[in-house]
């Protein structure tokens, strides 16, 4: 997996690795694009990906100022993400970037598996 | 979003007759289509629309409840329906055990926004243990009424 083609994940990465008695850190900001936002089958989704980690994933919602557990889908449906927003996704533990990127392909690349909105005519 | 915007008043039910999976939500959407809100003709198809998403993927979410939903262009007005069940309702849940409460929502088919507004509002109170469980405790419709105006006027009180 290469973690450095987004340069904020790689930039983070390094300064994490420079203080190895503290707990990786690894964030990144992931743009909702699908068009029908993060509802409960997407969010599912993200669970799923997110228990195949090890580490602690908090995601927030600055625009309705809420912070969850990115592992319990009973919290990610309470971020009410609409297509456009941006989440900002926190993980904390070993494998911190491995994990933010397997998010990021998941959210921004796949969109969970879904499709963009319909350009206006 | 307040639960006023979208919960019907007149489809709380306040012990579901219905003990299987697809026959409770036949009755929420019964329910919903009695008080007006969703066309009669349209009940048995939007009802089968619900019962098509519940197949893909269980709306149970663990901790006795439920939030079964489609999003149909048959629905021209977001609304949900509540209904609750003492013996418990077996909906495929996460965590495998029977669901108490129901949550049904309705959307229209070019809403997505408020539907995940509705979702948030929802989820926001079913995480707390203290609403679900008075929740559960209600014994009449007015009972949930009254239970979603305190939620609804101070969101904070079930914290």
């Amino acid at each position: 997996m290469n973690v450095g083609r987004n340069p904020s994940i790689g930039v983070l990465r390094l300064q994490a690795e420079k203080d190895s008695l503290k707990q990786p850190v690894c964030q990144a900001d992931l743009q909702i694009k699908n068009a029908d936002g993060l509802h409960m089958r997407p969010a599912m989704q993200f669970v799923d990906v997110a228990n195949r980690f090890d580490c602690d994933i908090t995601v927030s919602n600055e625009q309705n100022r809420i912070t969850v557990d990115g592992k319990s889908i009973m919290e990610m449906s309470m971020l009410a993400a609409t297509c456009g927003t941006t989440l900002k996704v926190t993980a904390t533990g070993p494998d911190a970037a491995e994990a933010i990127e397997a998010l990021r392909e998941l959210v921004e690349e796949r969109m969970f598996n879904e499709p963009p909105p319909k350009k206006k005519k | 979003m307040k639960f006023a915007d979208f919960v019907c008043p007149d489809a709380i039910i306040p012990e579901l007759q219905s003990t299987d999976r697809d026959a409770v939500i036949e009755e929420l959407v019964a329910a919903i289509a009695r008080a007006g809100a969703i066309p009669k003709t349209r009940q048995k198809l939007l009802a089968a629309a619900v019962i098509e998403r519940e197949n893909e993927a269980s709306t149970g979410m663990g901790k006795g409840i439920a939030v079964p939903h489609a999003k149909h262009k048959a629905v021209k007005k977001m609304v949900a329906a509540i209904g609750l069940s003492s013996k418990g309702i077996d909906f495929s849940s996460l965590d495998k055990q029977p669901v108490y409460s129901v949550v049904l929502l309705l959307s229209p088919a070019d809403a997505a926004d408020r539907h995940l507004q509705a979702m948030e509002k929802i989820f926001r109170h079913l995480n707390q243990e203290k609403f679900r469980k008075f929740l559960r405790q209600c014994q009449t419709a007015e009972e949930v009424r009254e239970l979603l105006k305190e939620a609804d006027e101070d969101p904070s009180l079930m914290q």
